[in-house]
């Protein structure tokens, strides 16, 4: 069944299913990121525990060239 | 003896630090960043780009387990946004060495202490080690250190702006209270910027844009590593005395 959930500050349709299901279904290596859900970490070794719920939003960042 | 300096327990012999952003490519920014023989490179944190997951990443270029990745909060303006962008960053990267700024306005992207102390104390009881960027006022670098600064970082002129140490005196002063690293973080715009901040006797200095919009960045980075290496040799070495008259370096007597 889809869902809908905010990414990265945009509605989006998914699959029900976990937060590491969804970072594999964006073809994300989750090694290099970190994921965060209604503004609380989720921590790496949980993501494939954690299940997506309607209205969740989500945050899925990396790191970029950055300075001061 | 190699010279080398410490933050929180890490021990480094380069002490310049450089940023990661304005570069032209990954291929030059690496470069540059070899060049620089810097150790630790600040990154920011940004949203991934979930429609194109297999655009190349920096980590592809630098890689995180010979250089240490000093995760920014560059472009936060509250306290709040700040704490969750580095908290991610503790994810993503598995360290708690962090650099931490609050701005206060976009035109002079000076901090706005307030914000930032409070991100601090907030960052110091969550078992990060934050590196502080913070105004050239040796009030407000110790109020941070007691709040849990690892390092402080006051800038020696706005961000971007390459105009130099603007005010020696209270980067002088900042180090001599200062119990904690400090580093000049920002202003540099060349060579000679970068070794005034070390003959005052900071611990190391951090820059980006000096290096990533000169013409020639590799070479520019280079130039950097020698200066930031002449300027704590010279300070290292304890300058001359200065004098308002000529002292003459020949000998008086013999003359002819």
């Amino acid at each position: 069944m889809a869902i809908k959930i905010m990414l990265n500050g945009e509605q989006r349709q998914v699959r029900e299913g976990s937060v590491a299901d969804l970072v594999a279904s964006l073809g994300l290596d989750v090694k290099k990121v970190a994921v965060e859900r209604n503004r609380v970490i989720v921590p790496r070794s949980t993501l494939a525990e954690v299940a997506l719920a309607e209205g969740d939003a989500l945050e899925i960042v990396h790191f970029v060239g950055g300075g001061c | 003896m190699t010279d080398t300096w410490s933050v929180a327990g890490r021990t480094f012999t380069s002490r310049l630090i450089v940023g990661t952003g304005k570069y032209k490519d990954f291929e030059q920014n690496a470069a540059a960043v070899a060049a620089s023989g810097a150790e630790i490179v600040t990154v920011a944190v940004r949203r991934v780009n979930v429609s194109d997951p297999a655009a190349p990443m920096l980590t592809d270029y630098i890689d995180p387990k010979k250089i240490t990745y000093l995760p920014n909060t560059a472009g936060c303006f509250n306290a709040d946004d700040a704490i969750r962008t580095l908290r991610l960053a503790r994810e993503a990267g598995g360290w708690d060495l962090v650099k931490l700024e609050v701005l206060g306005e976009a035109k002079t992207l000076y901090p706005n202490m307030r914000e930032t102390l409070e991100a601090t104390e907030v960052l110091a009881k969550e078992g990060f080690l934050p590196m502080v960027y913070c105004v050239d006022d040796p009030i407000a670098a110790k109020q941070l250190e007691d709040a849990g600064a690892v390092a402080v970082m006051p800038l020696g002129a706005p961000i971007g702006s390459g105009l130099g140490i603007q005010n020696r005196v209270t980067i002088r002063l900042i180090v001599e209270g200062a119990s904690v690293p400090v580093l000049v973080d920002a202003g540099v715009g060349t060579a000679s910027d970068a070794a005034v901040a070390m003959e005052l006797g900071c611990d190391g200095v951090l820059m980006n844009t000096a290096i990533a919009e000169a013409k020639d960045p590799i070479r520019m980075a280079r130039a950097m590593r020698q200066a930031v290496e002449a300027g704590r040799d010279a300070y290292l070495a304890g300058r001359m005395g200065l004098r308002k008259y000529a002292d003459p370096s020949s000998p008086l007597a013999g003359l002819i």
